[in-house]
């Protein structure tokens, strides 16, 4: 029943901060002493063009009024027509979110894959070899840029190993659109070929966003590890003879994954801001590089219309976590 | 009666910042079945050490054991192997009571999950096939009758450990339990392996004055009835008093008298145990401490280490320390000038 | 003496000196860059004659697409990412610090209300909402310094926030105000000492991560526009010479990774003496 309440009093808070949202990229982006009339016409166009235009748009209204109406549009799903592909903009972001959704997930499951049993190992065995080398890993993972690490892992793998695929999300046409994540599509039609083309092109920039991530995850992860190891529950059930393998990867665990899930919330803010960057290397077609063609195009309406779609994807994964998080803990003291 | 467990000359310390520090200088003790027997000490004595010591839960990698012997059924614990101990010793022949209730359940598990994987692996009825013991641990089944009979036997011992309606208790979370009730839970998970000796750490320090005498007198009735030995650890002597078949007092690391309960109140015969007991509190609610410092465990005194607040002491205290003297009925003393009773 | 002990401590620290080793490396680079360049004026200059040399006596870290010197590029360029971390952080801090704590001291709606605006802006990745603000005024430094910072403060806004509130029920502070203290003495004389270490631990962190994020605007062509030396920007025009001109982006990744590693290293070590509360491991947002 706590945990029922919780999620609703969660949902409740996720129409202001949505509403806060758009009222906040609206104002950055009208109260800034630029006019994007101007941008949008060039330089050369005439005092007449600049107030047709101005009127056209409705910038000549009062902002409480352009504010309603940015609303009204937002309600509706209305936030224009993208310069890029001539195309309402949230359509275009409805057809690219599978795209980035699936990277993100797939980075995620590998972050965690890789984070979580380094960090209860490298836990487990401190000040060994094996904990010496996570740590510099981990620490060294927080450091690079995400983009640079892209392009080192293209320039190796694709380039000189040709171990994997440059770029892209598919070779053909990909499997027959039922989520649109291409890995579940081909599974679910069993097309084996989609399958194995879709996962060598996910490889790498899965790997250059799960990095990152997954030193984080290690980092938590082992200091909660270490946190619990000398509690006393853990004592009781050693000295009860239970099975050790059993209390580390069961009891241990679960208590040490308590701020690691709260962490996960976080990164997956990390992984989005990442895709953004990194599928432009990648040429993903996602949510990124539609972000980064409409700032090439100063396409604003579609810069808009991104910010507030990213931020609802937070909004909903925090929302996902921190009901993982009551499951995970019951005491509920968050 | 026959010897259930034997700690013979058991000495081991601890490599610290400081130094070596030497917590137990050839401790013996040893209990007969069915006995409760009381290791009497001040806090740091090395009680709880000992405890861990034959539970064999002391840190790896910086307990030194510098010899002796923990024979428990006539098998030296500390060379047996470290599996076989895991499996048919600890949790099932010896099993163990926390000192604090309220941090020894895992807060994120309910109360039933966490006996019900006690009964999973220590069940008396228990009978793994051979393979089981090669699968990673949290894969092994738990087949379904012995599921069955073992949750019918935990209602059945938390019915006798007189905790009301046993069925919603295991589905609370700790938190949601008091002291008391997390108690008698930690004396049930104890006793439903059918275990031979209970080792009960300080059981009742951590709770309300109220509840103690009743968790005591719990412990005591429920030994008696399955003929389970208790080795029970306390500062208390009243407490060792009241429950108790026998006493055994430690100072400062070693092992200074022995003696069923009796003789022991009756009789005294160490200088330390006899200022231990003219310390507590009299009617009149006067007491009188012991003069001096508890001794620090690196650089201990040598000899007996109660000399330097020992007003018997002589030379030869400071130099060695006195052997075992019999003084008859199971009564014995470490010391040269012992306190004797008028014959 | 305290200070004493705690300074022997961060120097047994190996990767806390490693980290001020880097960090004062950028310094230098920095403030010597007209010195230490090899050709200073490559920077604004190009020699499409010499263009995309690989590494060698003459030019160390080899040449980029106009020809002009990479590792007297990167020199310059540590001074604008000096200029970026050191300003947006800082504006973000005094920006920030002061609004949290006097809504931390005073309370009431008000302070709640802007402690929800601070939630949606921590709700969005700090890149998303930098891209729309420095797209919207056009590529410059000055524009990503002043998108860094608009999207940067209610981070310490929170921090300080809370760390007021637990503060401000403590008996010192409850005593000066007891003994007359006035609003203003209490907020700085007793309450920022108290919450100075959680803060200066988390600008060291904080430097590390807005320099990634100002070289991911570079990286995206929303910097400073050419020929500026900046990391980012650099990285960017290196793509389309690869594979053939590795080094091309080498050098400015591995600048952008050892000034970020030093900054996370120096508040790994600092917390470490400074706020032992914190554990370990724990991200800059």
């Amino acid at each position: 029943m706590r945990r029922l309440e919780m999620i609703l009093s969660r949902l409740v808070w996720f129409v202001p901060t949505l509403a806060g949202l758009v009222v906040i990229v609206f104002l950055i982006s009208n109260v800034i002493p630029t006019d994007p009339v101007r941008v949008a016409l060039g330089e050369n166009a005439t005092l007449a063009q600049v107030e047709a235009m101005r009127v056209k748009l409705g910038y000549d209204k009062p902002l409480a009024v352009q504010l309603a109406r940015h609303f009204r549009d937002v309600l509706s799903g209305n936030l224009g027509t993208s310069i890029y592909s001539q195309r309402p903009i949230s359509e275009d972001l409805a057809k690219r979110l599978p795209a980035t959704l699936e990277l993100t997930l797939v980075a995620i499951a590998l972050s965690i894959a890789l984070g979580i049993p380094l960090g209860v190992v490298s836990a487990l065995k401190r000040n060994s070899l094996l904990d010496h080398a996570v740590r510099v890993v981990s620490v060294s993972g927080l450091a690079i840029a995400a983009f640079w690490l892209a392009m080192q892992l293209q320039f190796l793998f694709a380039m000189k190993l040709g171990a994997a695929p440059l770029n892209s999300r598919i070779d053909g046409f990909g499997p027959e659109p039922i989520t649109g994540l291409f890995i579940v599509d081909s599974l679910l039609s069993w097309d084996m070929e989609s399958l194995g083309s879709a996962l060598s092109h996910i490889a790498l920039p899965a790997l250059t966003l799960a990095l990152p991530a997954a030193a984080t995850i290690v980092r938590f992860t082992r200091a909660g590890v270490l946190e619990v190891i000398n509690s006393n529950y853990v004592l009781y059930q050693r000295a009860m003879g239970m099975p050790p393998g059993l209390v580390v990867w069961k009891y241990v665990l679960r208590n040490a994954l308590i701020s690691t899930v709260t962490q996960i919330g976080l990164i997956f803010g990390v992984l989005l801001t990442n895709a953004v960057v990194i599928e432009t290397v990648f040429d993903w077609p996602g949510l990124g590089t539609f972000a980064v063609q409409s700032i090439l195009q100063s396409d604003h309406k579609a810069i808009i219309g991104f910010t507030i779609w990213t931020g609802a994807l937070i909004v909903i994964f925090n929302l996902l976590v921190d009901i993982a998080h009551s499951i995970i803990d019951p005491r509920g003291t968050r | 009666m026959t010897t259930l467990l034997a700690v013979e000359d058991l000495s081991l310390g601890f490599a610290t910042e400081a130094g070596f520090a030497s917590v137990l200088d050839r401790v013996n003790l040893s209990i007969e079945r069915g006995q409760v027997l009381g290791l009497v000490g001040e806090s740091g004595c090395g009680k709880t050490t000992l405890a861990s010591a034959i539970l064999g839960v002391l840190p790896r990698h910086s307990v030194r054991i510098a010899g002796g012997r923990i024979l428990f059924q006539g098998r030296d614990l500390l060379t047996a192997g470290p599996a076989f101990v895991n499996q048919t010793i600890r949790g099932r022949a010896i099993t163990f009571v926390p000192q604090d209730p309220f941090t020894s359940f895992n807060p994120v598990f309910t109360v039933g999950a966490q006996v019900m994987e006690i009964m999973k692996w220590k069940s008396p009825r228990r009978a793994a096939p051979d393979w089981v013991g090669r699968l990673p641990a949290f894969l092994a089944p738990y087949p379904s009758p012995q599921r069955r009979s073992d949750r019918e036997a935990v209602l059945e011992l938390l019915d006798a450990v007189q905790l009301p309606r046993p069925a919603q208790l295991l589905r609370k979370y700790p938190h949601e339990l008091s002291g008391g009730q997390r108690q008698r839970l930690m004396i049930a998970m104890a006793l439903l392996p059918g275990p031979d000796l209970v080792i009960a750490d300080e059981p009742t320090t951590a709770l309300d004055v109220t509840i103690q005498a009743q968790i005591l007198g719990l412990i005591r009735r429920l030994a008696s009835e399955r003929n389970v030995a208790v080795l029970l650890t306390t500062h208390d002597l009243g407490t060792a008093y009241e429950i108790c078949d026998a006493v055994n007092v430690m100072y400062a690391g070693q092992d200074v008298e022995s003696a069923p309960v009796d003789k022991f109140f009756a009789a005294p015969a160490h200088p330390y145990t006899t200022k231990l007991l003219a310390s507590l509190p009299r009617a009149d609610g006067s007491a009188t401490g012991i003069p001096g410092e508890v001794p620090v465990m690196i650089a201990p005194p040598s000899g007996c280490r109660f000399h330097p607040r020992c007003d018997r002491a002589a030379e030869q205290c400071r130099t060695a320390r006195p052997s075992v003297e019999q003084l008859g009925g199971g009564h014995w003393v470490r010391c040269y000038r012992p306190h004797r009773a008028a014959p | 003496m305290a200070w004493r002990r705690a300074v022997q401590r961060f120097l047994r620290d190996r990767a806390a000196t490693l980290g001020t080793a880097l960090i004062l490396l950028l310094i230098v680079a920095a403030v010597f860059a007209p010195i230490l360049s090899p050709f200073p004026s490559d920077v604004a200059d190009f020699h499409t004659a010499h263009r995309l040399r690989p590494p060698d006596s003459i030019n160390w870290l080899g040449t980029d697409r106009m020809g002009s010197d990479l590792l007297s590029r990167i020199l310059f360029g540590a001074r604008i990412t000096i200029a970026i971390a050191f300003i947006a952080v800082g504006t973000a801090l005094v920006v920030g610090v002061p609004i949290g704590l006097v809504a931390g001291y005073y309370g009431g709606w008000a302070s709640n209300l802007l402690m929800r605006v601070s939630d949606i802006f921590l709700a969005v990745p700090q890149i998303v909402l930098a891209i729309a603000i420095a797209q919207t005024l056009g590529p410059s430094i000055e524009n990503v310094i002043l998108a860094l910072s608009i999207t940067y403060w209610p981070f310490w806004t929170r921090l300080v926030y809370a760390e007021t509130r637990s503060l401000k029920n403590e008996v010192f502070v409850e005593s000066a105000i007891a003994l007359g203290a006035s609003p203003w003495r209490v907020m700085v004389l007793h309450i920022l000492p108290n919450i100075a270490s959680a803060i200066i631990v988390r600008t060291s962190i904080g430097m590390g991560v807005t320099i990634l994020t100002a070289a991911a605007l570079g990286f995206l062509g929303l910097g400073a526009p050419p020929p500026a030396p900046e990391w980012g920007r650099m990285i960017a025009e290196s793509r389309e010479f690869l594979p053939e001109a590795w080094w091309y982006a080498t050098a400015p990744g591995i600048a952008i990774f050892m000034v970020v590693m030093g900054f996370n290293l120096l508040g790994d070590g600092l917390r470490d003496i400074l706020d032992p509360r914190i554990r370990r491991g724990i991200g800059a947002k």
